[in-house]
């Protein structure tokens, strides 16, 4: 089974956001990257399939230059090959952009399978990969937490709201959004960081997949949410903070 | 162009809540900009669902109906929607966002050249959109650019159900072309993951824990205080991904909606998914180190400071009140 990953790379999940100066979007100058999590999930999929069926596991990642170290760290999980999309502008694009540079991408590599996380943890649009799906032609399912290939395709399993799931069957090849929590994630271990530098990692030019053409959406501006409750914050050592909130739960609030 | 068009979702035979706060998104949307607005509802029989919509302020309500409309499909759903709009050639088109909407209005808007602005919070003059960015850390304005119809979906708990005016409303149908073939996917029934044996929707207290505990060796600190104060104990989806405690125990879009009368968030940076399933909640106490979490937004006390001095304090305070 020939399967294909898209990743992204994302700001740490502790990361201390400040507004860049035209307010359009975060200062990037500082900031930690890391692979994003639904992805992480979706590589782990793919790397238990291809340990079952056989095939090879190809991963997709679009942006500037600094994503080429999530890149070989999916490499060291165990990968065989990337394609890195150079795009320096990105944010310029919205989801069907974005989507139509990851299809050119993985359109003429012919996989069985195409994986994506569930959605990012920073725009969080959640539509990348039944976008791909829709562009490619293919069948997807979402919010997927465990594959299983069949003779005629896959057996998924999809999470619904409040602690419902369902099955679908559908046929290959196909595309999936991955939901957290399905496996257990890998590390990557010393042989395969040592390893990951010898494997292929093809640069290709946003420019020379899609051209760019106008958003259909612009995110305009980003802010800090103003408060909607007004949070009484206890301050103090943390006994004197947790003894000034039980007073406030008994006496204030009435719930103690 | 033919104004705002509204999709509403049925649950359990009635339209669902979510979809009602949707068609008061439309109407603060048809304020907005002047347009009427419509609503569409999509399946095999349609007919009670419709009168039940026709009892509301819209223009009309049409009928989406086929018989391979009967299950939810993506496939299905795309297919007669597309053709739904690509006849009305709507302005706007308002979602509610559901997990169903999530899996086929991206691929929907695709097909019609456009991007779907998901998961709204607010709309204004414009009109321009706002969505939450970085986990809720900031709130991004979105605008629909060029031609074409704007598609939106809005988040779960943003516009208020009851503010949707009563009328009455003429009811059509429209009848896609979809072939069986076309339909690729089979999805089956749905089912439950596993018996649930903690009701936390009931509780009156529950302390909750997040990915700050860091270690599932860490959570006896936790679980103490929820004793203390005679709490059950919930869980961001993390622990639980994690197996540190069971998915029964979640709270959020893909777990438990619970309303107790103390919420204690420890350790929770508040995504969105997780504040949909506990903002019903009477008094909500947050601790967490980053003084930038969202959950501080959602909470009527905070603590900034290290989760594991502040919980075991608290539970040493809790005990001697019970005293």
């Amino acid at each position: 089974m020939k399967i294909i990953v898209a990743i992204k790379q994302v700001p740490e999940r502790d990361a201390q956001v400040r507004i860049e100066a035209a307010g359009k979007w975060i200062e990037e100058a500082g900031l930690q990257w890391a692979l994003n999590e639904s992805d992480a999930y979706a590589l782990e999929e793919a790397l238990q399939l291809k340990e079952k069926h056989g095939g090879e596991v190809v991963v997709v990642s679009a942006g500037p230059e600094r994503v080429g170290s999530t890149i070989r760290e999916s490499l060291a999980k165990g990968a065989d090959r990337a394609i890195h999309i150079d795009s320096a502008d990105l944010g310029n694009r919205d989801a069907l952009g974005v989507a139509r540079l990851l299809a050119a991408a993985v359109k003429p590599e012919n996989p069985d399978l195409v994986l994506t996380g569930l959605q990012s943890d920073d725009l969080g649009l959640g539509q990348t990969g039944v976008i791909l799906a829709e562009l490619l032609g293919l069948p997807h399912a979402s919010l997927i937490l465990h594959v299983e290939k069949t003779e005629s395709g896959l057996t998924v399993k999809r999470e619904l709201e409040e602690g419902w799931f369902q099955t679908v069957e559908l046929p290959t090849p196909a595309v999936l959004t991955i939901q957290s929590g399905g496996n257990k994630l890998r590390y990557a271990t010393l042989m395969g960081i040592k390893k990951a530098k010898t494997k292929e990692v093809r640069v290709v030019a946003a420019s020379e997949l899609a051209p760019d053409s106008a958003p259909v959406v612009v995110l305009e501006r980003v802010a800090i949410p103003t408060k909607q409750k007004s949070t009484q914050m206890l301050g103090g050592s943390a006994k004197e903070a947790a003894a000034a909130l039980v007073e406030k739960l008994k006496f204030e609030a009435r719930v103690l | 162009m033919s104004g705002i068009w509204v999709v509403l979702e049925e649950r359990d035979g009635r339209v669902s809540r979510i979809s009602w706060e949707a068609v008061a998104a439309g109407q603060k949307l048809a304020a907005l900009t002047g347009l009427a607005v419509n609503a569409a509802v999509v399946g095999a029989q349609t007919e009670r669902l419709a009168a039940e919509v026709a009892t509301k302020a819209v223009s009309k309500v049409v009928r989406v109906e086929h018989s391979l409309l009967a299950g939810y499909t993506a496939d299905g759903f795309t297919l007669a929607l597309q053709q739904l709009f690509e006849s009305e050639n709507p302005a706007q088109v308002v979602f509610p966002h559901t997990y169903q909407v999530r899996d086929y209005a991206p691929a929907l808007a695709a097909r019609l050249g456009q991007t779907l602005i998901g998961d709204v919070t607010a709309m204004d003059e414009g009109p321009v959109f706002t969505r939450q960015l970085m986990q809720g850390k900031l709130n991004g304005t979105y605008r629909h650019t060029g031609g074409g119809t704007c598609f939106v979906s809005v988040q779960a708990g943003a516009f208020r159900a009851d503010a949707v005016e009563a009328g009455t409303a003429e009811i059509t149908i429209f009848s896609p072309t979809i072939e069986a073939a076309q339909i690729r996917t089979r999805p089956s029934e749905r089912f439950r993951g596993s018996a649930q044996t903690v009701d936390l929707g009931s509780a009156q207290m529950i302390v909750s824990v997040g990915r700050g505990i860091k270690d599932a060796d860490k959570l006896p600190i936790v679980q103490e205080l929820a004793t203390a104060l005679g709490a059950e104990l919930g869980a961001s989806r993390p622990i639980c991904d994690n197996g540190w405690l069971p998915m029964e125990r979640q709270i959020g879009s893909s777990g438990q909606t619970v309303s107790p009368k103390l919420y204690l968030a420890v350790g929770i940076s508040g995504a969105i998914q997780h504040l949909v399933g506990m903002k019903g909640s009477q008094c909500v106490v947050a601790i967490n180190k980053d003084p930038g979490a969202p959950i501080f937004e959602a909470a009527d006390y905070g603590i900034v400071g290290d989760l594991f001095e502040v919980v075991p304090a608290l539970t040493e305070a809790v005990k001697t009140a019970k005293q």
